[in-house]
């Protein structure tokens, strides 16, 4: 392996990693200063999944090119059947079907 | 007892093994493309174990930009696990202290959103089954970094093999998995719309956040189902 260790990657890696500890456990010592959690809150929690994750998809529609954009619509529709790694798999044959044959 | 629920955690994470090894192998990969060594690679899966802030990490470095905005930039990508560790805060009180601390190392989104599940079930939530849960894919996210690093001096464009539209797939499949939940519809249309004005008008990374309020705001002020109150008000 190679083992190459830069100074300023290692300060990256480790505060990023500090950082990243930092949210993992942060939200639970929050939480906990609270008795308990009033209804809005706990709807506010139950939202949290599906309001990050797609942050993490919608604007790929936009930045990713039109091939990613109909790859995700295609793949919104294809989701109320299938999950997991068929899903996977029919977004990414759109979207190479049409880099390959249309763009 | 542990090691049953150690492997109870396993099996549960086996597929979603599978579903993430190849953004294991995408950051390897990118992490060579963009001039980090093999080992600086390995050493960021180990010690942050958060792909998608990895990645961005990955993509900062390359523009020589200062290293505090690097680390709040992954920061703010990760930012979501704050939401996480909150939420799952009341299905793990079977923990101790110390085994909460080694279980909030591991969270990741998958791991958050099995013992979602596995509280939604009635199951009981283990520190045995909580490792089994996060070492099961720790341990192979270290190993295809590895294999990326390997792959990546051979690999050109990874948007001639379409590497680049796997990962918004990935987590589009993640969403619609939650599609059940109370208020999903009207919290995906406002995360969409504030992440796209986001990226847009702010810029990356902080869609994230930015988008993830917008949905949480939107979730905690909709109507509430009859029977809310009472139900904490007892419990």
């Amino acid at each position: 392996m190679e083992t190459m260790f830069r100074p300023e990657m290692l300060l990256i890696i480790l505060g990023g990693a500090v950082a990243t500890y930092l949210t993992r456990i942060g939200g639970y010592l929050l939480i906990k200063r609270f008795k308990t959690i009033p209804p809005r809150v706990e709807a506010g929690l139950n939202a949290v999944p599906a309001a990050v994750l797609t942050t993490l998809v919608a604007p790929a529609a936009l930045t990713g090119g039109p091939e990613t954009a109909v790859a995700l619509i295609v793949s919104l529709l294809a989701g109320l059947r299938f999950s997991g790694l068929t899903l996977i798999a029919i977004g990414w044959a759109v979207a190479m079907g049409i880099r390959h044959f249309v763009l | 007892m542990f090691i049953d629920d150690f492997k109870a955690g396993l099996r549960r994470i086996a597929p979603i093994i599978v579903s993430a090894s190849p953004f294991g192998v995408l950051f390897g990969a990118v992490a060579i493309q963009h001039g980090m060594s093999t080992g600086e690679a390995v050493l960021m899966s180990a010690v942050i174990y958060a792909g998608a802030s990895q990645l961005v990490g990955v993509n900062l470095f390359d523009q020589h930009l200062p290293a505090w905005v690097v680390i709040l930039s992954i920061l703010a990508v990760n930012f979501r696990h704050i939401l996480y560790s909150a939420a799952i805060a009341r299905h793990i009180e079977l923990l101790s202290p110390w085994q909460k601390a080694a279980n909030f190392f591991l969270l990741t989104d998958p791991h958050y959103a099995e013992i979602e599940r596995q509280a939604h079930s009635g199951e009981p939530i283990t520190f045995g089954w909580v490792m089994g849960l996060g070492i099961g894919l720790y341990l192979p996210w270290l190993a295809l970094t590895y294999a990326g690093c390997v792959l990546g001096a051979f690999i050109g464009d990874p948007k001639s093999i379409g590497l680049d539209v796997l990962l918004p797939i990935y987590f589009l499949g993640l969403v619609m998995g939650f599609r059940k939940r109370a208020n999903w519809l009207p919290v995906v249309i406002a995360s969409s719309l504030a992440s796209m004005a986001a990226v847009k008008f702010v810029g990356s990374p902080w869609h994230v956040s930015i988008g993830a309020v917008a949905g949480i705001i939107v979730a905690a002020l909709m109507p509430l189902p009859p029977g809310t109150h009472s139900e904490i008000e007892e419990g």
